[in-house]
């Protein structure tokens, strides 16, 4: 920036007026320098480091030990994945109680079941592995004969393998209290039944509530009263929200959330706390926020456009329709997924308005009791034992992945769309 | 936060008269009509902007109605529930101050970690990062403020936690406990603080910078003496912002930093904040109506005020200093 300086600081010592302190003031800038630069990288590395962690838990030695062992059960030579569902229901009849046998009869018929489904009751009823401990990857990686040594004296039943807690069983599997059989099916059906009802809900209350403040909204106190309302609803914590669902949805709507006034929906067993009350509550937390975004893809869209348009004969809406949608879409969109994505991370409110921590049924409605992956993570991550903590970071992978897909269609819309009129 | 738009129907029909006039077309009545679906249309939007006002009146309401049925209780005095040390709800003590002292030490932490950093990184990607490295790592920091605040709480208890038990000895560190949690919303926090204050350095204007190299000030001189200052309302915007979402935080609170309402000064040991506590009674069972169910409604009516306060502090302070430089 300044070329004498350089020069100063080489010249004789005595040259320098007296009281300079260049070289100092220069070390000075290359020392903090250093340190706004590694602060830039702390924020780096917390991020690597969180990778990093999710990652060495959600792979990793396991050893599970099995009331029997599934070589004595088969019959026959072959392994018992392998034998027909005739065979695995015979197996089936003769390990578990008759009375067992019969509730399972009653829950679905064998007859429906298929021969996988058989062999997972197989699997969870007769075999029943249970965890004897778990190890992360980066022990497993670099104290292998530890690991062997440790269950070879302790554990002396159990069987060691190494296991990807992320794999496609635990992404079909309902939930389950066995973190090894445990899945996040119910909770994936949860989070996509919910969101799908905040995405109806919350893009066309908050574009058209964007295009009135845009477009329609005349400077006068009722409008600025709107839109100051509108910055601060952003800013309110989202468990406010949850208090707030709860009280309207769950509570006070409860006949219409918990689908009693259509006759559809238990209302016994869901009592209001049901997904519509879960996405309408997210709806009205990520509505600001889709506003703000929406506004600012509205005011975006050049004058001209709007000017040419009404220059034809175009009505206000015709112009709104035609013109101003069309080139402030993408930008809409992109506010919109960032939103979405923001309510899919969304625990909190969600715990507070009484989702289900545990069902091992499908949700089947907007209705239906439910739970969603971040819920489902909490619960996990709220227990002690740490094959908790493993399937727990196998979920947050699943979620993770969900909101950098999203993130990434958000970026690339506004890649592709935004530099138009630049 | 222009809501000002001349309607420029109005133009255009004076404009059209004057044409209307030069071409003597007199048949077409050229006066603007009113459409009965344009209108129609103009209402429905304006009750989609007007939805918001519904749910800020929702939360004031059902917040109020609730917190004022759980004064009411011969259990509670406002005095008791303001001063009071204890909060044990099923022996009728309701005093919200450990809740409010783990929330503040909560955000403490955070601030710690969350302000010289965020301000350090917003520097440096403002004053001195060439366009490419800044284009390379504001995404960065945009992944680390996407990330759902679920996963924090379970870096706080699986990373943070542990990292500090090896440091100063599980004796003196709970597994449970808020120092943990708030070094963790530090994190959190952290991009939202350094992307607030990136917009306010770079809203000064390079005059200023030019300025003060003419006069042979080095980069960091520029960076610290002329352009911080002048952006300093800027930043207090930003840290405000952070402290009001620290206060809010919830899901770090309630996985991090314990489950019992402690009324103590020690970072190392559990407590539970004013959000986690919401979170913890309400997971259970709760029925209607019971003091539980009216505290959290208290407790959130609290939440809520102090965030409003901070937030609208915080947009005041935005708006005067938009007007030095506009």
């Amino acid at each position: 920036m300044n070329p004498t300086q350089p020069d100063n600081s080489t010249v004789h010592p005595l040259e320098i007026p007296p009281g300079s302190n260049l070289g100092r003031r220069h070390r000075l800038g290359k020392l903090w320098r250093v340190i706004f630069l590694a602060s830039t990288l702390v924020g780096i590395v917390s991020l690597i480091t969180l990778l990093l962690n999710i990652l060495n838990d959600s792979l990793g030695y396991v050893a599970y030990e099995v009331d029997v062992d599934p070589a004595t059960l088969s019959t026959s030579s072959l392994p018992l994945e392998q034998l027909s569902k005739d065979e695995l229901m015979a197996i089936l009849r003769q390990n578990i109680s008759t009375n067992a046998y019969n509730t399972l009869e009653t829950q679905k018929p064998f007859a429906q079941r298929s021969q996988s489904e058989v062999y997972d009751l197989i699997y969870e009823r007769v075999i029943e592995p249970e965890v004897a401990k778990t190890w992360t990857l980066f022990d497993s990686l670099f104290y292998r004969s530890q690991i062997f040594a440790e269950v070879a004296s302790d554990y002396p039943q159990a069987t060691v393998s190494f296991v990807f807690w992320i794999n496609p069983d635990f992404l079909t599997h309902p939930q389950s209290s066995d973190p090894i059989l445990a899945g996040i099916r119910t909770a994936i059906l949860g989070s996509v039944w919910t969101i799908a009802i905040t995405i109806l809900v919350a893009l066309p209350l908050g574009i058209g509530a964007a295009i009135y403040l845009e477009e329609y909204a005349r400077d006068n106190r009722l409008n600025r009263i709107i839109q100051t309302n509108i910055i601060n609803l952003a800013g309110v914590p989202s468990i406010i929200y949850g208090i707030l669902g709860l009280a309207i949805f769950v509570r006070l709507l409860e006949p219409l959330t918990s689908g009693a006034i259509f006759g559809v929906g238990d209302p016994l067993t869901a009592k209001g706390r049901t997904i519509l009350s879960a996405g309408l509550t997210l709806a009205l937390l990520i509505l600001p926020l889709i506003i703000i975004n929406g506004q600012e893809a509205i005011r975006s869209v050049p004058n001209s456009l709007r000017q040419a348009s009404y220059g034809l004969g175009a009505t206000k809406w015709q112009t709104i329709w035609h013109h101003v949608l069309p080139n402030a879409i993408p930008g809409i969109l992109t506010g919109a997924i960032l939103a979405i994505s923001r309510a899919i991370g969304e625990t909190a409110p969600l715990v507070v308005i009484g989702a289900s921590t545990y069902i091992t049924f499908d949700p089947d409605g907007p209705f239906s009791k439910f739970t969603t992956l971040p819920i489902q993570i909490y619960q996990w991550v709220s227990r002690p034992q740490s094959e908790f903590r493993n399937i727990a970071a196998a979920a947050i992978i699943a979620l993770m992945v969900l909101l950098l897909t999203l993130n990434a269609a958000a970026i690339y819309l506004r890649n592709r769309f935004t530099r138009r009129y630049s | 936060m222009s809501i000002d738009h001349n309607p420029p129907a109005a133009d255009d029909a004076s404009l059209q008269n004057t044409t209307a006039e030069q071409m003597i077309i007199p048949s077409i009545n050229l006066r603007k009509k009113r459409h009965l679906g344009e209108s129609l249309i103009q209402g429905f939007l304006f009750v989609c902007g007007a939805f918001s006002i519904l749910t800020t009146l929702g939360i004031v309401y059902e917040l109020g109605k609730e917190a004022l049925l759980f004064f009411r209780s011969p259990a509670v005095s406002l005095v008791e529930f303001i001063t009071g040390t204890q909060w044990q709800p099923h022996v009728d003590e309701f005093g919200i101050l450990p809740l409010v002292n783990a929330t503040l030490m909560t955000t403490f932490f955070a601030m710690l970690i969350a302000l010289p950093l965020g301000v350090c990184v917003a520097i440096y990607m403002s004053e001195y990062a060439t366009p490419k490295a800044r284009s390379r790592l504001k995404p960065i920091l945009e992944v680390l403020a996407g990330i759902p605040t679920v996963v924090y709480g379970y870096f706080a208890l699986t990373f943070m936690t542990p990292l500090l038990r090896g440091i100063f000895g599980s004796e003196t560190v709970e597994i449970y406990n808020v120092a943990s949690g708030g070094l963790v919303m530090g994190i959190l926090i952290l991009p939202l603080i350094s992307s607030m204050t990136d917009d306010a350095l770079s809203a000064v204007p390079h005059s200023l910078r030019e300025a003060a190299y003419g006069l042979g000030a080095t980069k960091l001189e520029v960076a610290v003496k002329i352009v911080v200052p002048a952006a300093i309302s800027g930043i207090a915007a930003a840290v405000i912002v952070g402290i009001s979402r620290a206060i809010g935080e919830t899901m770090i609170a309630a996985i991090a930093i314990g489950a019992g309402p402690n009324f103590t000064f020690n970072p190392f040991r559990g407590a539970e904040t004013m959000t986690g506590h919401i979170v913890r009674i309400s997971s259970g069972d709760l029925s209607y109506d019971s003091m539980d169910y009216n505290s959290i409604f208290a407790i959130g009516l609290m939440l809520f005020l102090i965030t409003l306060v901070l937030n609208i502090i915080s947009q005041r302070i935005v708006r005067r200093f938009r007007e030095v430089y506009e």
